[in-house]
């Protein structure tokens, strides 16, 4: 569990860690959306370069990054599989066996689905690890705002966001705790047959909603406490600001864009 | 069952920036039959290095070895069983392990995972609610129906219940009344005396220490600050405040009346040994 990343913050001082969250998601979305208009390899070296020029600005080392993403590698491969083997056929066929079948169509497709994988979760990772949770749910508060014209519940969504966000880490120490104290009564987590295995999940299982309840009623007692309603106007401790390397970073991001558009024209 | 370290550092998420070191290069045994108090200030490295004790955490180098079996960080995870047997561990806040629908099958867990069955495991259930002092007719209620003090010894008695032989109590009474303190560490004690259970408590109970540990182990920073026997520990006050730990009443008592001139040849530890050293000193009769 601890060797999974994605979805962490990593706490360090750069460039890119000092970025607006604002810009960072709005980037983070805009890169998705380049993603997918990659059509060549051509078009897919540039954002990989991209993305590793993000990364390296980023401070974060390189071996901590990617033994971060490497678990879900599997994910990738299973999905680049399932693309490699049932694509429709039409071009020159490899090699066939029953219904599967490997096409010159469907190595070249799989290739780059596995390069789309890829790029998104470096690219969420890297958002994850340099932003940190209440900031990314100030961000999002802050850029859902106009739905509030809509009576949209903004601000209750982002308290509910940042609450759930606020919990993570803790509910994954309160895991590796209990299953520590399971372990000590004797459960073997993650040996035996499937039954046994299956068995092995009550004992976790129940303790954890026990305490994610009680986390939940202890939080809304304290929030009543100190006054918290949810529909009244509330201002912020910490206040975004976009400042000039917020906007030389979406520069960056157009040019990118630009050589993107240029690039998609080679044949 | 003696416990030996030998060199271990442990390091938290090893291998990455976040890496923090918990544990530097202890060595320490544990001899077979000992009653060990462990305290420091919080953050110390106390509830770490307990862990190790039954290959709960495996140390980043050095090794620890438990009874036959040695651990390093080689070590598989699979056949840690009879291990885990031999040594119970009463975690921090242990109320948070339970989950059955009753307090007796509860307890009952531990033992049929380490191979009892159904009636022995019933009957140890029966004697370790007797043991810990809940009252009888709790056996049939939900454990989370009970008070936090309560579900304190429904954790405990499910531990209890593994008959380990080397019991590790990471501050097993925190939160509970002074009363329910005091009858807790008894009951450990009479386990110590009666069977010969080694036992090892994590505690900021300084009369506890004084009153049952036969050794005292400070940890500070990770590091084996000062082991000893308990009035060898007790006996350095100044090294003790610099570190911001506190001495049982009687030794602080015993330290006032030396600076005004009083003299102890041992230093007396809990307020029994005072009163008596008191008394010879001012020639009274000897009480009991
Ligand atoms: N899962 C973890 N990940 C990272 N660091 C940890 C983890 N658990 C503990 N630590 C760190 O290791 C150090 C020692 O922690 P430990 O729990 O052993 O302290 P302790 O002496 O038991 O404290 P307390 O008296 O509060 O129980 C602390 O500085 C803590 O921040
Ligand atoms: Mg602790």
């Amino acid at each position: 569990m601890n060797k999974l990343i994605f979805g962490r913050y990593l706490p360090m001082n750069s460039w890119v860690h000092r970025l607006d969250p604002r810009d960072k998601l709005t980037l983070s979305f805009f890169f998705f959306i380049l993603v997918f208009m990659a059509n060549n390899w051509e078009t897919y070296l540039l954002l990989s370069i991209v993305t590793l020029f993000s990364i390296w600005m980023s401070k974060i080392p390189w071996h901590f990054f990617f033994r971060g993403i490497r678990p879900l590698i599997w994910l990738i491969i299973f999905t680049v599989l399932l693309q490699l083997f049932f694509s429709p056929a039409g071009s020159h066929v490899y090699w066939q066996w029953g219904p599967f079948l490997i096409t010159q169509f469907g190595i070249v497709n799989s290739a780059y689905v596995f390069m789309r994988f890829l790029l998104i979760i470096a690219m969420s990772t890297l958002l994850t690890l340099t932003t940190q949770p209440l900031d990314l749910a100030n961000g999002i508060e802050s850029l859902m705002a106009p739905l509030k014209i809509v009576h949209f519940p903004v601000e209750t969504t982002a308290m509910m966001l940042s609450i759930a966000l606020r919990f993570v880490p803790t509910l994954m120490d309160e895991t590796e705790t209990i299953m520590n104290a399971q372990r000590a009564r004797g459960v073997d987590f993650g040996s035996g047959s499937i039954m046994k295995q299956i068995k092995t999940v009550i004992p976790l299982l129940v303790p954890l909603f026990v305490s994610a309840f009680n986390h939940a009623e202890d939080l809304s007692v304290a929030m009543e406490a100190r006054g918290y309603q949810p529909d009244t106007p509330r201002t912020h401790y910490r206040q975004l600001v976009w400042h000039r390397q917020d906007t030389i970073s979406w520069g960056f991001y157009i040019v990118v864009f630009i050589g993107l558009l240029a690039l998609r024209q080679l044949p | 069952m003696a416990i030996t370290f030998k060199g271990v550092t442990y390091d938290y998420q090893a291998g990455t920036p976040m890496s923090f070191s918990a544990l530097k290069n202890i060595d320490l045994t544990v001899p077979d039959g000992d009653y060990l108090a462990v305290i420091g200030h919080t953050g110390s490295g106390k509830s770490t290095l307990v862990q190790h004790m039954n290959a709960l955490l495996k140390p980043t180098s050095g090794s620890v070895t438990i009874g036959e079996r040695e651990i390093t960080s080689q070590t598989n995870n699979k056949d840690l069983k009879p291990l885990r047997k031999e040594v119970g561990m009463v975690f921090q806040f242990p109320e948070h392990q339970l989950f059955e629908e009753t307090v007796k099958k509860d307890i009952m867990f531990g033992p049929m995972n380490f191979g009892k069955n159904e009636v022995e495991a019933d009957q140890l259930a029966d004697q370790m609610i007797d043991i810990v002092g809940l009252p009888e007719n709790t056996a049939d209620r939900s454990p989370f129906e009970l008070s936090g003090g309560q579900m304190r010894r429904v954790a405990i008695a499910g531990v209890l219940a593994m008959q380990p032989r080397v019991l590790i109590l990471d501050e097993p009474t925190a939160g509970l009344d002074p009363q329910g303190r005091t009858e807790m560490m008894a009951m450990f004690n009479r386990l110590h005396q009666e069977q010969g259970l080694t036992i090892i408590l994590v505690t900021h109970q300084m009369e506890d220490v004084a009153n049952y540990a036969k050794h005292v182990l400070v940890m500070d920073h990770g590091e084996a600050a000062k082991y000893g026997t308990a009035e060898e520990v007790f006996t350095d006050v100044e090294w003790l405040r610099a570190n911001n730990l506190d001495l049982p009443i009687a030794t602080q008592f015993a330290h006032q009346l030396t600076q005004r001139g009083a003299n102890f040849t041992t230093v007396p530890l809990t307020t029994a040994e005072l009163a008596q050293e008191l008394a010879r000193q001012l020639g009274g009769k000897r009480h009991e």
